[in-house]
């Protein structure tokens, strides 16, 4: 079926149900050998507990786990050629850094023990407290620990649940560029689970994002911010303005929507729904804005009598909120290039986006899904 | 810093603040040390002297103090079977204890669930009854027509005049008996403590299920271990209830020779020296030990 080469962790139809509760549902999802894969979800989706019946660590309740053309659903933990870095961490307190980076390897009666664990150390630039004992160290320096431990084994597939989760800020994101450093250097499949989208984003080649037990989106981050799917992935990826409107129909590459008014194009790969109600969605510094009359250089759905509610502005760029002839109030995000001021609030303005740039969703799926947790 | 910048830290400050802190410490221990030198030190002189007495004095003509060591020497001569006899039942009842109680914690640790807190309160219910009455009732369980030797000569396993009251095996399974709790709860204390995560990380780092316990459960509870088996192996060295009421002359204890020399044949010289003979091995006994579990690397 496939080649020897293929070490893909392939997960179909997994589901795990705890007493009272579905956690996982049904879920599918390739991760390709080789890969930064980012499994991204507001806390409590599943993450973990779809890691741990890729570790092992659970029982899935159906569905089945392969690496390869390998079954691993039910192999012992201790079988699979899997290693996690645990939340916590969880280093052994009794033995020192060294030899919990040793570990993995001692079990497997590996040869050249010494060899790799001061490679590993090193890669991690820990050698200088390989005689330390976990709770000595700092919370980053534990992190690269746990991370040692689990990446001395070269496993087929390493899972990472929320590993910079504890740290600070600063730290996190000199972490994650760690972490990606040594995930190129090392070409191992790893499997990053994360509720931080900008973590994700910054990580990984491919995205797949959770909610509730299932997988709403898979793809690149780019493929994910530019074109998201559903409403949940729209607000839970960066903001989405989202509009209602009436599905006329597909005519050639575009889906036609009338939208307050006005009849706007979407792209046909980019509409997920073709009939019906449905939401226009256009992300904020997709929205550009100019007081009234004055030209906007963009060419595309140009809508007027709107005014400033609101100016935030952070620097780099300037937040507005706009409320639109109907009422709704959209962002608008603009860049600081020096070109033209701030606009003050209650000033009328035009609006406008170019139509390559819109989506569409469903009109059934929460406007605001995915608002609270991101 | 402070020496950079004087003015920083005025001085009247830190003599004020310093010798009441130190203070506190003194008045905390104080009850405590009081309680230990009326009631461990004063009588550990007086043993101490007792020991050294001549032992040709009598409790009617007072004894002489002579310096007498060779008391000490004397005691090893005459009781060194009951002083073996003494840390071999206990060290075996103390191994029997760790087997029992570590399975027994271990299984109330982790696989107790709700039913942790009744299981720990039917360990520690035996104390709600008298120590004494509860070694008779096994003078019961091992009696000559009890259920135990009945069951035992049917399957034979004892021949039909061998006997288990009045025998080492009495002594050593009341030994073991009454000192399990004492096992018991040290032992749950560190178990309850492991992080059942560490031992999820090590079956994913390859240890199979009796590889994680040896290489990570059973080094963490080390601390548990050590403190279980002082608490049993200790006391029970110095039991004499539970041979006087389960063994027979050939089983006496060390604890029943200095009864016995106190109180029937009033050789109090001969009684202080065994005590603290007895006393001087267990402490040397519990230092080497500590030493190689080497307590103080553990978490
Ligand atoms: N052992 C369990 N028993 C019952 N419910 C559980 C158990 N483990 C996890 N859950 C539930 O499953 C859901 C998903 O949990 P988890 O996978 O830990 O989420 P995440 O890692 O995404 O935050 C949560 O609602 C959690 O309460
Ligand atoms: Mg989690």
């Amino acid at each position: 079926m496939s080649s020897v080469a293929d070490r893909d962790l392939r997960i179909s139809k997994l589901t795990k149900e705890f007493a009272t509760f579905t956690a996982v549902k049904s879920l599918d999802l390739v991760v390709p050998q080789g890969s930064f894969f980012a499994l991204l979800g507001p806390s409590g989706c599943g993450k973990t507990t779809t890691l741990r019946m890729v570790a092992g660590l659970d029982t899935p309740t159906s569905g089945s786990i392969h690496l390869g053309d390998l079954d691993v659903t039910y192999e012992k933990p201790y079988r699979r050629p899997v290693n996690t870095v645990f939340q916590n961490y969880a280093l052994f307190p009794h033995l020192d850094i060294y030899e919990n980076v040793a570990f993995g390897l001692r079990r497997r009666r590996s040869p050249e023990v010494a060899r790799q664990v001061d490679e590993m150390l090193a890669l991690v630039e820990l050698t200088s407290q390989a005689r330390k004992k976990p709770p000595q160290l700092s919370g980053g320096q534990q992190q690269r620990v746990a991370l040692a431990r689990a990446l001395i084994n070269r496993p087929e597939v390493l899972l990472l649940d929320e590993p910079l989760g504890a740290l600070d800020l600063k730290l996190r994101r000199s972490m994650q560029l760690e972490i990606k450093r040594i995930q190129t250097e090392v070409g191992l499949t790893f499997v990053h689970v994360t509720h931080d989208q900008e973590e994700a984003m910054t990580m990984a080649d491919t995205i797949a994002v959770m909610n509730a037990g299932v997988i709403e989106q898979m793809g690149s981050p780019t493929e994910l911010y530019e074109n998201p799917a559903t409403t949940f992935v729209a607000n839970f990826l960066g903001q989405s303005n989202l509009i209602a409107g009436k599905i006329i129909g597909r005519e050639g590459d575009v889906v036609k929507v009338q939208m307050e008014g006005t009849v706007v194009s979407i792209p046909a790969d980019r509409a997920h729904a073709d009939h019906g109600d449905g939401w226009v969605g256009i992300r904020p510094e997709k929205v550009l804005i100019a007081p009234a009359g004055q030209p906007i250089d963009a060419p595309g759905n140009h809508m007027t009598g709107a005014y400033v509610t609101d100016v935030s502005f952070v620097g780099v760029s300037t937040q507005y909120l706009v409320r639109m002839p109907w009422g709704q109030e959209l962002m608008a995000f603009e860049q600081n290039t020096g070109v033209r001021g701030i606009i003050p609030v209650g000033t009328a303005v035009d609006v406008s986006w170019r139509p390559e740039f819109a989506f569409l969703l469903d009109a059934s799926q929460d406007v605001n899904a995915g608002i609270e947790e991101a | 810093m402070a020496v950079q910048a004087p003015e920083a830290a005025p001085p009247p400050r830190a003599p004020a603040v310093r010798p009441r802190r130190k203070l506190t410490g003194y008045w905390l221990i104080l009850p405590g040390a009081l309680w230990l030198g009326l009631f461990f030190v004063v009588p550990f002189y007086s043993l101490l002297a007792t020991s050294l007495y001549d032992p040709n004095g009598s409790v009617l003509g007072g004894y002489d103090m002579t310096y007498h060591f060779a008391n000490f020497v004397d005691a090893i001569k005459d009781y060194w079977e009951p002083l073996l006899r003494s840390l071999g039942y206990a060290g075996i009842a103390t191994l029997i204890c760790l087997v029992l109680g570590y399975l027994l914690a271990y299984a109330i640790a982790f696989k107790g669930g709700r039913w942790r807190t009744l299981l720990l309160v039917l360990v520690i219910a035996p104390f709600f009854t008298s120590f004494l009455l509860r070694t008779l009732s096994w003078k019961l369980i091992l009696a000559d027509d009890g259920f135990v030797v009945d069951a035992l000569q049917s399957v034979h396993i004892l021949g039909a005049d061998d006997r288990l009251l009045a025998t080492p095996v009495a002594v050593i399974a009341g030994l073991t008996y009454n000192f399990l709790p004492f096992m018991v709860l040290p032992l749950y204390a560190s178990l309850e403590k492991i992080d059942g995560r560490l031992i999820e990380a090590a079956g994913d780092l390859y240890a199979s299920p009796v590889r994680a316990f040896f290489k990570v459960t059973w080094p963490l509870s080390l601390p548990g271990v050590v403190a279980g088996t002082l608490l049993t192996f200790i006391p029970a060295a110095g039991d004499y209830v539970n041979a006087q009421l389960l063994g027979n002359p050939n089983t006496r204890m060390a604890g029943n020779v200095i009864q016995d020399l106190f109180t029937k044949t009033s050789d109090y010289a001969a009684a202080g020296a065994l005590s603290v003979i007895l006393m001087l091995i267990i402490v040397g006994m519990v230092m080497a030990y500590v030493r190689t579990a080497g307590t103080e690397d553990l978490v």
